[in-house]
């Protein structure tokens, strides 16, 4: 394939052989492990294998730690799963999308500690399938907005944003207000996430769907739910008579970050 | 195929591959960049001394210096705090009447406030303070449960109508869609709806209606009760709106406007903070009387 006019490298005079010393170049020519690289580079399928294991290494090193460090899997006193209508109400957060403009996780800097709150636990998303800490703010965290409204203020909210907050961009959610909901299959959504590592016993499963309807009615009975999810509110989220999707997002909204009690829980500094 | 040799032109060694008798020259690397390159790593290696850095089995290495992220939040607040610690053991052990008399504090309670009226209340009483249909305009010489700094303090504190404070301001109109007819309530709107203009509140058959169903909190000159929140209806100032169908909707189902308790999330220096902004804004009231002595609870 050379050009014949060229003589071969290895008979002209002018050209200095490797290995005859006088290179000026910082590398030794024969590093026998290093040349090996052909062997992988020239066969796909070992390349691949090996791909794969340096992936694996990678993985062992960043991503199994988070099983067994003590940081990452502190269980903290009063997180519970979400009650069914809270659990509904995360749904249609997820539905509407609003982590894409919200997210749920405070980071441990003085700035949001004193705007939103203590700094998120990793525990107070434990039950969460998936997270929603979220990586964009076109609105605030919520990780901690239990409470802080009104129920009248998230419904007035909802259905008009700028009515409240003449400078937020956020649209208008005013159909979840007419949009009904009954919870008919709320007791396989709860199984769905014990299929996943949420610990809903089969009792939590069996009475879900009254668990649902309950937590709207301030005049039902109620113990059975406040047994289930200890610090579940139960009240007329949305203010009208029917059991809408504007009750369920509220009643999440309204617990979001209220489970640990912080008057009484420390974290611990160190981790 | 792999012969490497001296190019001739640049005196500089060949990788010794060549494709079509075209030669690549086996320059070094740039050596700011080969030292930029070892700088790093030692960096890397000197982090990974200092601070938290590679995870093993149930901990992870926490670094010489002790450093995490949770110590350094606290201690930064911490910090924070300890500036304004003295201006805010100070506001805590003033009484809320006199705090006028100290400029410097006054100012302080005043400036801080407006940062927790920002974060905290603009969401509903807006950035601005000028309220929202439903949530009260803080910056008019109209007050709902009284107007004087201690009051304000004291609704920040417990709140209104909330489930989670026992002292909350509480009181509750009636659904009167249950009580009245609806012809009934429509007089009574219009009714309403003439007060600010000079009408006597209990003249006509509205006035009767207004008479029987709502001067006992709303008075019988319907200039309202601050004592449990009744608003004066003579002025021409609506927490919510004064059209037909508002009112009525009102009357039928009774208003519930709700504030949280925000003793519950603020400090004592916050809630007085933000109490003197909320005073300072217009509409603050002077004391009744001369206050004896520190107190929460309103006149």
């Amino acid at each position: 394939m050379t050009n014949d006019k060229i003589p071969p490298s290895d008979q002209d005079p002018k050209v200095t052989q490797p290995g005859d010393g006088g290179i000026p170049n910082e590398l030794p020519h024969h590093r026998k492990l290093i040349d090996k690289h052909a062997i992988l580079e020239r066969n796909a399928t070992l390349l691949l294998v090996a791909s794969f294991l340096v992936v694996t290494i990678g993985g062992i090193v960043e991503i199994a730690p988070l099983f067994w460090l003590e940081n990452t899997i502190e269980e903290v006193e009063g997180v519970r799963p979400y009650s069914p209508l809270e659990l509904a109400g995360r749904d249609v957060y997820l539905r509407e999308g609003c982590y894409v403009c919200h997210s749920q996780m405070i980071r441990p800097m003085r700035d949001e500690v004193e705007r939103y709150g203590h700094y998120s636990l990793a525990a107070e998303s434990m039950y969460d399938h998936p997270f929603q800490w979220g990586s964009k703010r076109t609105g605030p965290d919520l990780a901690r907005v239990g409470g802080r409204y009104s129920d009248e203020w998230h419904v007035d909210h909802f259905t008009d944003p700028q009515s409240v907050v003449p400078e937020s961009v956020m649209p208008k959610y005013d159909y979840l207000a007419r949009t009904r909901i009954d919870g008919t299959h709320i007791d396989e959504t709860l199984a769905t996430h014990r299929l996943v590592g949420v610990p809903y016993t089969d009792e939590m499963i069996a009475e879900a769907r009254a668990d649902f309807r309950v937590q709207v009615d301030p005049f039902g009975d109620t113990d059975g739910l406040l047994e289930r999810y200890p610090g579940a509110q139960v009240r007329n989220f949305d203010g009208t008579d029917d059991l809408t999707e504007m009750d369920a997002l509220i009643a999440y909204l309204q617990m979001l970050g209220t489970l640990v009690d912080f008057s009484t829980f420390t974290a611990d500094a160190s981790r | 195929m792999s012969e490497r040799r001296i190019d001739p032109v640049t005196g500089t060694e060949t990788t010794g591959h060549q494709w079509d008798g075209i030669e690549e020259l086996n320059n070094p690397l740039p050596r700011w960049w080969l030292w930029t390159f070892y700088a790093t790593v030692a960096f890397s290696l000197v982090y990974v001394v200092l601070y938290p850095a590679i995870p093993l089995l149930r901990t992870a290495t926490g670094g010489v210096l002790g450093w995490s992220t949770r110590g350094d939040v606290a201690q930064k607040i911490a910090a924070a705090n300890a500036g304004q610690a003295e201006m805010r053991e100070l506001l805590v052990s003033t009484d809320l009447a006199m705090l006028d008399r100290d400029d410097a504090l006054s100012s302080f309670a005043s400036n801080a406030g407006a940062a927790v009226f920002r974060t905290n209340c603009s969401q509903c009483h807006g950035s601005g303070a000028a309220g929202a249909v439903g949530y009260p305009n803080l910056l008019d010489d109209v007050w709902l449960w009284g107007g004087t700094i201690d009051d304000i303090a004291y609704t920040v504190r417990h709140g209104i109508r909330n489930e989670d404070d026992p002292d909350a301001r509480w009181s509750e109109m009636p659904a009167f869609g249950q009580i009245l007819e609806d012809e009934e309530i429509a007089t009574l709107v219009a009714h309403v709806q003439s007060l600010p203009g000079g009408q006597d509140p209990l003249a006509g058959p509205g006035g009767e209606l207004f008479d029987m169903n709502c001067s006992a909190c709303h008075g019988t000159d319907a200039t309202g009760d601050r004592t449990i929140g009744a608003p004066n209806l003579t002025d021409a100032i609506w927490l919510y709106d004064n059209s037909t169908e508002r009112l009525t909707d009102l009357i039928s189902n009774g208003p519930f406007g709700v504030m949280p308790a925000w003793g519950m999330r603020l400090s004592e220096a916050e809630v007085r903070a933000v109490a003197a902004y909320v005073h300072g804004l217009g509409g603050g009231e002077a004391p009744e009387a001369p206050a004896p002595d520190a107190g929460d609870m309103p006149e």
